[in-house]
């Protein structure tokens, strides 16, 4: 029995019988539902500048069939709008006809708890700890002009309604905090960002006056930053930091080895399962199975279990990133990377949480080895371009590195390379594998879905570093 | 609430006032002072298709309230797509309740009663036409085989066409009530071209509020398939300054960091390299930059803002001196200033055409590098530092000579803006349009 069809028009028994009936001659296709309450807090200028509560609920209706996909979303969930969504449908495949698969993994898997993160602290509190952070933050050092401080928490419940009436579920907790300070020093302006989240209530991640360690982070990277200087421009060696620096295998990598651009064969990386891609000692995982963290989930958005999925194993290609249709259509199993924003938007394959696994350097020999290079710590967005694999990150926090030591800081580089060739040019891979503190947002086709990322320091031989000094 | 019909069509004003009768009146009876709402809805159709087939359609019906309800200086919002009354009467009470603990602000007030919108609506920025979803195909189709008449278009990444509907009611507790009905028709085509090992893509779009004004389906696919072939085997230059031309399609995009620069709320925060700099020379004498709010038609056109306040046209940039922020109520009290109407961003963002034509452009110089596309989100709006990815084509004695990829372009905005030169080839695609832009000497990072 549906939980969040009880208080609508729409019973469990009609809802069932509208998707039997629409998608009894189609492939694949479910009704998906989902009840989605969040709560934004923002303290900014000193001041709670807002305080927002969404409360969102609705189905996405899909059939799919061969590889077209009709798709029908609506917030009015009643029998009517139902059946208005289910011959839109059916107007759409009505060329086309299936078997419907009705085979669907089952799964126990309990990765976070069946919390509500909104409701697991008073309102009263969430202002206090942003005040806090605000005053603690200006107080470190008269040089902090602005502070912008905020609080995000969101509890998704989902329903996915097979064909046959098969009915699965998922409850989701998100948190994410957030601090951004901005110095100013001898007419200079740098902010510091930095940010801690996962599947888990609030208190968990304020054990230990842990919302200090943000501010202090937030602030020590704008005063790094004020202190640096232009960026030489040209082609260098890279000294990547471990953690949140992973974002790099994400774009260059892990978007290329989605299922969809592979099925259409528009990725760079489509006919080279079975070949090497990396170097050796280079391992890649996408994994939707850790406890609490940002990217995992119990059960993908078509209701599969989520797994470790090996895409790549000491630098050759092992498998694609796959939701249904891409499996189905590529002859192989989904590895429950079928993922949505919203009851709003169509299913695509979507990283989890995707992870370089340690090696044996350690960062110090990486930096001893480059005569003239950079090290980068910490970047802000990155994009990729997956047809010519070519992908670019801007560094938020980066050192020159000169005859094997980390000299000055580094202002506004910007890293270009080719995923494909940036994989074969990994030196080294450290022994210091770290996972990212929480905070990824992967955007794909005009969706954002929460994702982790973690890998150890690595040298890369040569990349292209954008800056203003020739 | 049934009306006729509701499934096929987005609802209308008496529907969406009803919506905002309700909540204006529980938020005022459960004690709040002020309050603020929007309705909205809309339906949106899109098909997708991929080499010539179709790949998938999407219908979209949304409906949803955002409420902000004030206590004095106190305030808190809720946003909903459940509008069940008995879900608004819990929403509204969350709201009143979480508004009473909230600390106070001195700025937070409903906006100025006298810049209320109170205009005719004639600005044309609705068009009825509704295409079926078989002739929704058939444009696209047609768009993708154009751009398969090239030899060298050897796959798609989908192509598109969607047509959206949308209504909406803002009102608020001063007597405020007005909204309107937009469309909005847009299609695109993303094509991969290949030849000696090399692949690239590359798209056109065209999105208008009128149907007959977008692209024809041949002139997109065309489009789309010249520009994937252009950037086929490309080359990476050496690190050296070179001046610059931006395409169309990215020169706009200094448009909105500017607009981004000059917000009423990074200038009280003084987050932006433009602080302090009104009544300044940021760009040479030679630019004008307007915000025009009323062009008939037009993508980025609206009578009033999402407080209300009606748009007034602003002329930002006069003979390169910078004339104006974009204001809302908020930020405009923080620096004393009234809303002009930009609570919402910008309009119809322009930059005025220069006196010099495209091929003056790339003849001026004996090596220029064009670009085309840029990549990454390199821009810091507090400092003025630019640093991006790009790719494009090299100009060499005023002939494009060969496609380069896989370069950085690097500068600070405060020097990009005082060294722009800019065509007379301005057309209005897009709510932010320029002309083809020329920046002399920025630093190209490659190998």
């Amino acid at each position: 029995m549906s939980s969040l069809l009880k208080n609508s028009e729409l019973t469990s028994e009609k809802a069932d019988s509208i998707v039997s009936e629409t998608l009894n001659n189609c492939d694949d296709g479910e009704l998906y539902i989902e009840d989605t309450k969040s709560e934004t807090i923002v303290l900014d200028d000193n001041k709670i500048k807002s305080s927002n509560y969404t409360s969102d609920l609705g189905y996405g209706f899909r059939a799919v069939t061969g590889d077209t996909v009709a798709y029908s979303h609506s917030n009015e969930i009643s029998e009517k709008s139902l059946k208005n969504s289910s011959e839109n449908l059916k107007s759409t495949l009505k060329n086309n006809s299936g078997t419907y698969n009705s085979e669907i993994k089952k799964t126990n898997q309990k990765l976070y708890k069946d919390v509500d993160p909104i409701e697991s602290k008073s309102m009263k509190s969430k202002i206090e700890l942003l005040n806090n952070m605000n005053e603690y933050a200006r107080s470190k050092d008269s040089s902090v002009k602005q502070v912008t401080a905020s609080l995000l928490a969101e509890k998704k419940n989902v329903e996915i309604i097979r064909s046959g009436g098969e009915l699965l579920s998922d409850n989701r907790p998100l948190v994410r905090i957030n601090m951004s300070v901005m110095v100013e020093k001898n007419g200079r302006k740098e902010t510091g960002v930095f940010g801690i989240g996962g599947r888990q209530d609030y208190d968990e991640y304020l054990k230990n006056d842990n919302w200090k360690k943000v501010c202090d982070e937030a602030f020590r990277i704008a005063s790094t930053n004020i202190e640096s200087k232009p960026s030489l421009a040209g082609e260098m060696k890279v000294v990547l930091g471990p953690g949140w620096p992973a974002i790099l295998i994400h774009e260059a990598v892990g978007h290329g080895l989605e299922g969809d651009f592979n099925r259409k064969k528009t990725s760079a990386f489509h006919d080279l399962v079975g070949k090497k891609v990396a170097s050796d000692g280079v391992t890649i995982i996408d994994d939707g199975t850790l406890d609490n963290r940002r990217g995992s989930l119990n059960i993908d958005d078509e209701g599969t279990p989520t797994e470790r999925t090996v895409l790549i194993e000491n630098g050759i290609l092992k498998n694609f990133m796959q939701d249904r249709l891409n499996a189905r259509l590529m002859n192989t199993k989904s590895t429950g990377n079928g993922r949505r924003e919203s009851y709003k938007h169509v299913v695509m394959p979507r990283m989890r949480n995707t992870i370089m696994l340690g090696g044996s350097n350690t960062q110090e020999e990486m930096i001893k080895s480059v005569d003239k290079g950079i090290f980068a710590v910490s970047f802000g967005g990155g994009q990729v371009d997956i047809t010519s694999g070519k992908f670019v990150f801007n560094c938020t926090e980066a050192y020159e590195i000169i005859n094997g030591k980390i000299g000055s800081p580094i202002k506004g580089a910007t890293l270009i390379g080719d995923g494909p060739s940036s994989l074969k040019e990994i030196l080294m891979v450290g022994n210091d594998m770290m996972l990212d503190p929480g905070i990824g947002t992967c955007g794909k086709a005009g969706q954002g879905v929460p994702v982790g990322v973690g890998q150890p320091s690595l040298l890369i031989n040569n990349m292209t570093v954008g800056g203003t000094q020739l | 609430m049934a009306e006729p019909n509701y499934s096929k069509m987005i609802k209308d004003q008496q529907y969406l006032k009803k919506i905002a009768d309700i909540c204006l009146s529980k938020s005022k009876k459960l004690g709040s002072s002020d309050a603020n709402i929007l309705v909205q809805s809309s339906v949106s159709e899109n098909v997708n298709v991929r080499n010539k087939k179709l790949d998938g359609s999407e219908r979209s019906e949304n409906l949803g309230v955002v409420l902000t309800t004030y206590l004095g200086k106190k305030k808190s919002s809720i946003a909903s797509s459940n509008l069940k009354e008995s879900n608004l009467d819990e929403l509204v009470n969350r709201c009143i309740e979480t508004m009473k603990i909230t600390p106070e602000d001195e700025y937070n007030s409903l906006p100025d009663k006298d810049l209320h919108f109170k205009g005719l609506k004639d600005l044309d920025l609705y068009d009825e036409t509704h295409l079926s979803n078989e002739d929704k195909i058939n444009y696209i189709k047609e768009a993708e085989e154009e751009a398969f008449s090239n030899d060298k278009i050897i796959n798609t990444n989908g192509s598109g066409f969607g047509e959206n509907k949308s209504n909406f009611l803002l009102a608020n507790s001063n007597g405020f009530a007005d909204g309107y009905k937009t469309s909005q028709f847009t299609a695109y085509c993303e094509v991969v071209s290949k030849s000696n090992g090399s692949m690239e893509r590359d798209y056109e779009y065209t999105s208008k509020r009128f149907y007959s004004d977008i692209l024809k389906p041949k002139q997109l696919g065309s489009i789309a398939a010249e520009h994937a072939v252009k950037k086929l085997n490309p080359k990476k230059i050496k690190s050296e300054k070179i001046s610059l031309i931006f395409d169309k399609r990215i020169s706009k995009n200094f448009l909105s960091i500017f607009a981004s620069a000059i917000s009423s709320s990074a200038i009280a925060k003084g987050t932006t390299f433009l602080k302090d700099k009104l009544n300044q020379q940021v760009f040479n004498p030679e630019i004008n930059i307007q915000d025009h709010g009323n062009i008939r038609k037009a993508n980025g056109s609206r009578y009033f803002d999402s407080e209300g306040i009606a748009v007034v046209n602003l002329d930002l940039i006069k003979n390169g001196i910078l004339q104006d922020y974009l204001i809302d109520t908020y930020n405009g009290k923080k620096i004393n200033r009234k809303s002009n109407g930009r609570a919402s961003g910008t309009t119809n963002l322009y930059f005025q055409n220069g006196s010099k034509t495209f091929e003056d452009l790339i003849k001026s110089e004996n090596k220029i590098l064009y670009i085309k596309e840029t990549i990454g989100h390199g821009t810091n709006i507090i400092n003025g530092d630019y640093s991006v990815g790009a790719s494009g084509m090299m100009i060499e004695n005023g002939e494009f000579s060969y496609p380069v990829s896989e370069i950085t372009i690097a500068g600070n905005l405060n020097n990009i803006f005082k060294n722009i030169t800019l065509a007379d080839d301005l057309e209005f695609n897009y709510a932010t349009n320029s002309p083809t832009m020329m920046v002399e000497g920025m630093v190209v990072g490659g190998k």
